[in-house]
């Protein structure tokens, strides 16, 4: 492997590794601080990738389209945490299960019902059409790069807000102990409506960056989902540092696996998965929630 | 088991026994798929609801006994017999649920079920990704596994009627070995573990071991389960492994109500009639589906026959 196509695969593994981290670390947090299993987070990926394409030939601009649909994904997390999932917490994980199950059918055929079952691409922005030369012969997008960035801004944002604001400061409280946040005064309902929605808002913007460079179709919320599920197994339930550490590590070895072993390297990621389970099988990062 | 109860499932077993008499090839081919998923659920039901042990990744062992009615054949086209097919399919899917669960058991709760939903995907993508029995478009069973010893053949798997007749059997049997089991001491072992695993261990239970036990038995079972739905449907797919139809058949076990296995059999019946009824009614019958799962478990979180019995109860105090 020239030095070329070994840097586009750096960059390939570091932004999916990057796009999961976005999706798990709201898996995470919500099954850490709610500690509801919450299957549907997947269709919240789905839902922003869709609402990119409708949003973005609405308004004729993909910027435009997420600042809109990160609006409405807040809204919606809010909403839906409100209506549906406050009621879950009382209830036991197989029931969590089913429900959310039961969400992502309702999900997929609302979907189905309101743009249809076909696969979509949204066009990439003018502005980052553009490609960078690397070598004589290759050259890398110049919105895949952007995709990168995008993802390190919002998961740097995502830092500093659980590390340096009081919200932060209550979140990560509330990962560590639940009851004691609630003793303490704080309005816990609040707290969890925040996360959720947060939660949803970094799932749906996962979705709604990354449509433009992959296409956008029916089931792309389950494929992220269970891949999501091994980056929480990973890194540790409640563990943000771990989601990060973890989505990284799968990002290289899925896209390094496609490269060398083909056909068979949709199990590695689920070897890696075994390998730390027998090692640490509460996952890498399980002390230190955040 | 209470008189009313006992007489309850009698008349079941009768109403099963006689209905390829009264019904058509439709339904007695209905009827046969419905029992097999009963025996799927039941087999998961031996780890949801005897062992407390929600596992979101039973399809793995479904699926691979599937296949293996496939990959058992030398070609497409040449028969292959069930005595020698069906404990090899058996057998693979013991030896993956052994496996997996070892792993798998090394966690719990959450966790757990996240890695065994990880474990079947990783199986899904075998099947999906690589060439095996056909990749993700999967293989046709064209003809179906030989039931003859020497030269005498006692049933045809192509037949309907037969194969419904085998189906009635093997779910009958399967119900009493699990029942018998669940009045053993390692059945007894298994609920002590639901309810309270610190004190099993202190007790000297070897729990994980016990747990292990408890989830390569449901996998062989899921097995055979999976190696008739093979052989009913004549044809295997990447599908059968999926998450969807791991979650199906917990979706059956919970909806008749779990630990005393007749739940899963209820559920079976409740979930693929509603499957049936609902993909009846429109393309769009997943929305439907979907807000049926959900209510289902919000008012009844029980099951089906635990509300039943509370409702009789009250009938009975105002009666």
């Amino acid at each position: 492997m020239d030095l070329p196509i070994f840097l586009i695969q750096i960059l390939n593994s570091v932004q999916y590794g990057l796009l999961l981290f976005l999706v798990a670390s709201g898996l995470t947090l919500i099954f850490g601080i709610m500690g509801v299993i919450n299957l549907a987070h997947g269709s919240f990926y789905m839902l922003g990738a869709y609402a990119a394409f409708t949003l973005s030939s609405l308004t004729g601009n993909l910027f435009t389209a997420i600042a809109l649909g990160v609006i409405l994904a807040v809204a919606f997390g809010y909403a839906l945490e409100w209506v549906f999932f406050s009621f879950l917490y009382k209830r036991d994980h197989l029931q969590q299960v089913l429900l959310t199950y039961g969400l992502i059918l309702v999900f997929e055929e609302l979907r189905s019902l309101a743009v249809g079952d076909d696969v979509h691409g949204v066009p990439v922005p003018a502005s980052l059409s553009a490609s960078i030369p690397l070598g004589s012969t290759m050259t890398y997008p110049l919105y895949n790069l952007f995709i990168s960035a995008a993802c390190l801004v919002v998961a740097a944002l995502l830092f500093v807000l659980l590390r340096c604001t009081k919200l932060g400061m209550m979140i990560r409280a509330g990962a560590a102990n639940r009851e004691m946040v609630q003793s303490l005064g704080i309005d816990i309902n609040f707290l969890f409506r925040v996360v959720f929605a947060l939660g949803v808002a970094l799932a749906a913007f996962a979705g709604m960056i990354a449509a433009p460079a992959s296409s956008v179709y029916p089931g792309m919320g389950n494929q992220v989902l269970i891949i999501c599920f091994v980056v929480v197994v990973i890194g540790g339930i409640g563990s943000v540092i771990g989601a990060l550490v973890a989505a990284l590590l799968i990002g290289f070895i899925d896209t390094f696996g496609k490269v060398f072993l083909a056909d068979y390297s949709g199990i590695l990621v689920y070897l890696l998965m075994a390998i730390v389970l027998v090692w640490r099988p509460e996952g890498l990062f399980r002390e230190n929630a955040a | 088991m209470s008189a009313p109860r006992r007489a309850l499932l009698i008349l079941a077993f009768l109403a099963l026994a006689l209905l390829p008499l009264l019904a058509g090839k439709f339904y007695v081919d209905l009827f046969a798929k419905i029992m097999i998923m009963a025996v799927f659920a039941m087999s998961l039901d031996l780890l949801v609801g005897v062992t407390g042990l929600v596992s979101l990744g039973h399809a793995a062992f479904f699926g691979l006994a599937s296949y293996m009615v496939v990959l058992a054949a030398p070609d497409q086209y040449a028969p292959v017999s069930l005595w020698t097919s069906l404990p090899l399919a058996v057998a693979a899917s013991a030896l993956l649920a052994l496996i997996i669960g070892a792993l798998a058991l090394r966690t719990r709760g959450v966790y757990f079920i996240m890695v065994t939903l990880a474990f079947s995907q990783m199986v899904y993508f075998v099947f999906h990704d690589t060439k095996i029995a056909g990749g993700s478009d999967g293989a046709y069973i064209y003809v179906k596994p030989q039931a003859t010893i020497g030269s005498w053949s006692p049933f045809d798997l192509g037949n309907s009627t037969h194969f419904y007749y085998a189906m009635l059997a093997l779910l009958v049997l399967t119900l009493g070995l699990l029942r018998l089991l669940l009045a053993s001491r390692f059945g007894h072992a298994l609920r002590g573990i639901r309810s309270n695993e610190q004190r099993m261990r202190a007790l000297g239970f070897n729990t994980y071991a016990y747990k292990l036990a408890a989830f390569t038995l449901a996998g062989a079972i899921a097995g055979v389960a999976g190696y008739f739905a093979a052989v009913q449907f004549g044809v295997v797919n990447p599908e059968m492994a999926s998450w969807h139809q791991s979650a199906n058949v917990l979706l059956m076990v919970i909806l008749g109500g779990v630990g005393n296995l007749f739940g899963a059999i209820v559920g079976a019946f409740a979930l693929v009639l509603a499957q049936d009824f609902f993909s009846s009614l429109t393309k769009h019958w997943l929305l439907p589906m979907g807000a049926f799962i959900i209510l289902v478990v919000m008012v009844l979180p029980r099951g089906l026959i635990d509300t039943l019995q509370t409702l009789r109860g009250w009938a009975g105090r105002r009666g």
